[in-house]
């Protein structure tokens, strides 16, 4: 049924983990008072009336950081294999991942030099 | 997937309860395939318990010793010490009304702390106890955890959001960006061991360090690594100095401010989940895991037993569990004297810490690594 070894386990203790909060909730559900008024469902923000919502356009300052992260990410998804198997790959190996990763320091290098690296 | 790996030749069989277990069953009559299914659920449910009774005493110790750090006593009414304040606090908790925001979104505001929970709980699968105390030695280990942590901005994210709430969205955000800042030199930290163990199965991680006892540990061979790795993983955990998301005196709670009864103890939970977790990892990858500083053949070989023997395969069994807890609590213990000690960073210098500081050095840490394994491949895992 499980082609990997392990993998069983897993989905048992995703259904588990994912039992834990349900169980957590619907317990709360059962013994909790409900609410009396609708004052208490009001925001409670810093305590004082909320002036306007949260759900309007603003500038997100973490966007470039958010595209760097992508490119970083992937990368690593590349050197997770390397990794592992660099004990059989040897010399050539190592040359191979030194391109690539100088590669990605000069793409680092140009993000840091445009400024997508500060925050303001 | 075994034929893959490094031989490890030197390594003794220890506990295994789940061959004891499946083979007794089997015994009495019933199929593999049954006794397999009987036992899966036992090592999840113990190591579930093992994990909250961990947060438990987590948020027990935090209380105590920020308490003696600041010259209080702290809790003491509820049991011996106040060592039931924590089930107190989480009883209390489950008894509290709920409360969704009339403007909120309803359906996020609830599944944001659910998806914080759940990756966190289920990267306790590959947290090794022992050779085999652990639920699954998946081939995959520590990838997997580094997967399943990247889920758990987004639940932050989502409870930020549904909340309608400037602080609550502004903590999300903040907790989304810290989160994939520090991740990239976590994840070159640990490739960095990986390429070491040849493997990324925890147990394999473990076993690469067995030996010659402390001295055989990786924080020996990886020190950069290990201060990438723990400053990293500080972050991922929202601790001061890098608690930025629920920063009290800008954000008010961030993006658990909404938040009340369980839905807040699920956050609460996960928090501390994470850090035990945290320090479990930073023992398996870098402190020897479950390893005693003294090989412990050769203190059996001292003392005249084979390590084969079943007394002591008990023994070195329950001391590999309490070895790991030690390393693991050490390890939480310099986190919580940390977060009394160094003031909290700005935003800009967070980031800052991250791409201009610790991937440049996680890179160069890997490319010696690997430059030293060519070179001396006899130190570090063949």
């Amino acid at each position: 049924m499980f082609v990997l070894p392990g993998y069983d386990a897993f989905l048992g203790f995703l259904l588990i983990s994912a039992a834990v909060p349900v169980l957590a909730l619907v317990t709360n559900k059962l013994l909790a008072p409900q609410s009396r008024s609708g004052e208490r469902r009001l925001t409670y923000e810093s305590g004082m009336e909320p002036i306007g919502g949260a759900w309007i356009q603003f500038n997100i300052r973490y966007y470039m950081f958010a595209l760097v992260f992508v490119i970083f990410d992937v990368e690593t998804v590349f050197l997770y294999p390397w990794a592992v198997a660099f004990h059989r790959l040897g010399l050539l190996a190592f040359i191979e991942a030194l391109i690539f990763i100088s590669i990605l320091v000069v793409a680092l290098a140009y993000a840091w030099r445009k400024g997508a690296l500060e925050w303001s | 997937m075994t034929a893959l790996r490094a031989p490890l030749a030197a390594v003794t069989s220890g506990l295994d309860l789940q061959t004891s277990f499946t083979t007794t069953l089997q015994g009495i009559g019933l199929t593999p395939a049954t006794a397999h299914l009987l036992w899966l659920p036992l090592p999840m449910l113990l190591v579930l318990v093992a994990a909250v009774v961990g947060v438990l005493v987590n948020v027990w110790l935090e209380r105590k010793i920020s308490a003696a750090v600041q010259q209080r006593i702290g809790p003491e009414y509820a049991g011996a010490l106040g060592v039931l304040q924590p089930l107190a606090d989480g009883l209390k908790l489950l008894f509290k009304e709920d409360i969704i925001p009339a403007r909120a979104d309803g359906l996020l505001f609830t599944l944001g702390p659910v998806l914080v929970l759940i990756p966190v709980i289920l990267s306790w699968l590959v947290v090794p106890f022992g050779q085999h105390l652990l639920i699954s030695d998946v081939g995959i280990g520590v990838f997997l955890w580094i997967a399943l942590s990247s889920i758990q901005p987004i639940g932050l994210l989502m409870s930020g959001y549904a909340s309608n709430n400037k602080y609550s969205l502004l903590g999300g955000l903040r907790a989304a960006a810290q989160s994939i800042s520090y991740e990239i030199p976590l994840a070159l930290a640990v490739l960095a061991v990986v390429m070491m163990s040849n493997s990324l199965s925890t147990i394999d991680i473990v076993n690469q360090q067995s030996g010659a006892g402390i001295l055989s540990w990786n924080i020996w061979r990886q020190p950069v690594g290990f201060l990438i790795f723990w400053i990293c993983a500080l972050a991922e955990c929202e601790r001061l100095p890098f608690d930025l998301p629920e920063a009290e005196e800008e954000l008010v709670a961030g993006y658990q401010t909404e938040y009340a009864g369980m839905k807040f103890a699920l956050f609460y939970l996960g928090s501390y989940i994470n850090l035990v977790l945290s320090a479990l990892l930073v023992a398996v990858l870098y402190l020897g895991g479950w390893g005693f500083p003294i090989p412990v053949e050769w203190l059996a070989g001292a003392l005249g037993q084979s390590v084969d023997a079943p007394v002591v395969q008990v023994i070195t069994g329950s001391l590999g569990i309490v070895m790991t807890v030690l390393k693991a609590y050490l390890l939480v213990f310099i986190a919580i004297l940390l977060r009394w000690t160094l003031p909290r960073v700005r935003i800009d210098q967070l980031l800052d810490l991250g791409w201009k500081f610790l991937l440049p050095i996680a890179l160069v840490n890997l490319l010696v690594t690997a430059g030293l394994k060519l070179a001396f491949p006899a130190f570090f895992g063949g």
